[in-house]
């Protein structure tokens, strides 16, 4: 149980995101969501793990781009919530065209949001950590970042990055009782997959537990991690056997 | 008094007494690493109510002290 701990979701307005702030919530922990642009979703989320968990959570506006921002967002979360013990990075964006096509700012906005969003992230709540000697961050990588996809250099580039940023905080920050972990998603139905529905057959087809994975199934392998002290530098896939 | 401050602290962490710390004393001699270094600057902001962002490289307790006093000044 996470009852006690605050937990900050970036990218929690809505998708993989909403479900992992709910998840926590569910399992007692409080919730800051970090939201781009959707109050309405982001309070949405908040309401319900207020309403159905007894929980505190409350949504803040932040582009994790921007790394002033971001050490402005995380400041008031401290002085809202009093500290952070599990951060979720979770936002992302996509941009897919063919790498002969892409533009220089489809694959920087990518890369911005997914890479470095997650760095601003770590690098203004690591204080907090560091203080109070421990804390558990969680990074949203995705199976494209293993395999590649067509379409998504700049995404898979991005959730490539997520892994090896995950493994050198994991070694960093291990001798202070903080944990870097990742979780390596596969094709799951949300708002940011719905693009896909068309090609949804031969997706499902080639996942070994025969259908796609819902937002639920993701937040509870966060979940998990949030809990588990003894490990770090591990990359979960929930992927119903996709990159076996 | 930043010395004080400082000396303070790393016998806390050290479990030794505060006269031990030198100005000379090196970090690695006294057996903290880059990471503590950190964690130090962290509890040093609590004590003096400011932020100092590290942005060089500081081998002695001396070294750490004149930097925060150039910070000190340059806030002034």
């Amino acid at each position: 149980m996470l009852t006690g701990r605050v937990a900050i979701v970036t990218g929690g307005s809505r998708g993989i995101g909403a479900a992992i702030a709910v998840e926590l919530a569910s399992q007692g922990a409080d919730v800051a969501v970090i939201y781009a642009g959707n109050e309405a979703a982001a309070e949405a989320v908040c309401a319900r793990c207020r309403d159905e968990y007894g929980v505190r959570a409350a949504s803040y506006r932040c582009d994790v781009a921007d790394f002033a921002a971001v050490k402005e967002t995380v400041d008031r979360i401290k002085a809202d919530f009093g500290t952070v013990n599990i951060l979720v990075n979770n936002a992302g964006i996509t941009r897919d065209n063919l790498v002969a096509r892409m533009k220089e700012s489809e694959f920087d906005e990518v890369l911005q949001v997914n890479l470095k969003g997650a760095f601003n992230m770590i690098r203004h709540c690591s204080g907090i950590f560091l203080r109070n000697k421990g804390g558990s961050i969680i990074n949203i990588s995705s199976v494209s970042g293993k395999f590649g996809n067509p379409g998504q250099a700049n995404y898979a580039a991005a959730k490539a990055g997520l892994l090896g940023l995950t493994r050198t905080v994991a070694r960093e920050l291990a001798p202070k009782g903080i944990t870097c972990n990742a979780v390596a998603p596969g094709y799951i139905e949300t708002d940011m997959t719905a693009g896909l529905a068309e090609h949804a057959e031969a997706l499902t087809a080639s996942i070994p537990l025969g259908r796609a994975g819902t937002p639920e199934d993701v937040a509870r392998a966060v979940a998990f991690l949030a809990a588990a002290p003894y490990i770090t530098g591990e990359v979960l896939r929930v992927d119903g056997g996709l990159a076996i | 008094m930043i010395f004080e401050a400082i000396a303070e602290l790393i016998a806390d962490r050290l479990e030794v007494s505060a006269d031990s710390v030198k100005p000379e004393s090196s970090f690695r001699d006294l057996g903290i690493d880059s990471l503590d270094t950190v964690e130090l600057l962290m509890d040093l902001e609590d004590k003096l109510g400011m932020e100092i962002e590290l942005d060089q490289k500081v081998e002695t307790v001396g070294d750490l002290v004149a930097f925060i006093e150039s910070k000190g000044q340059a806030a002034e």
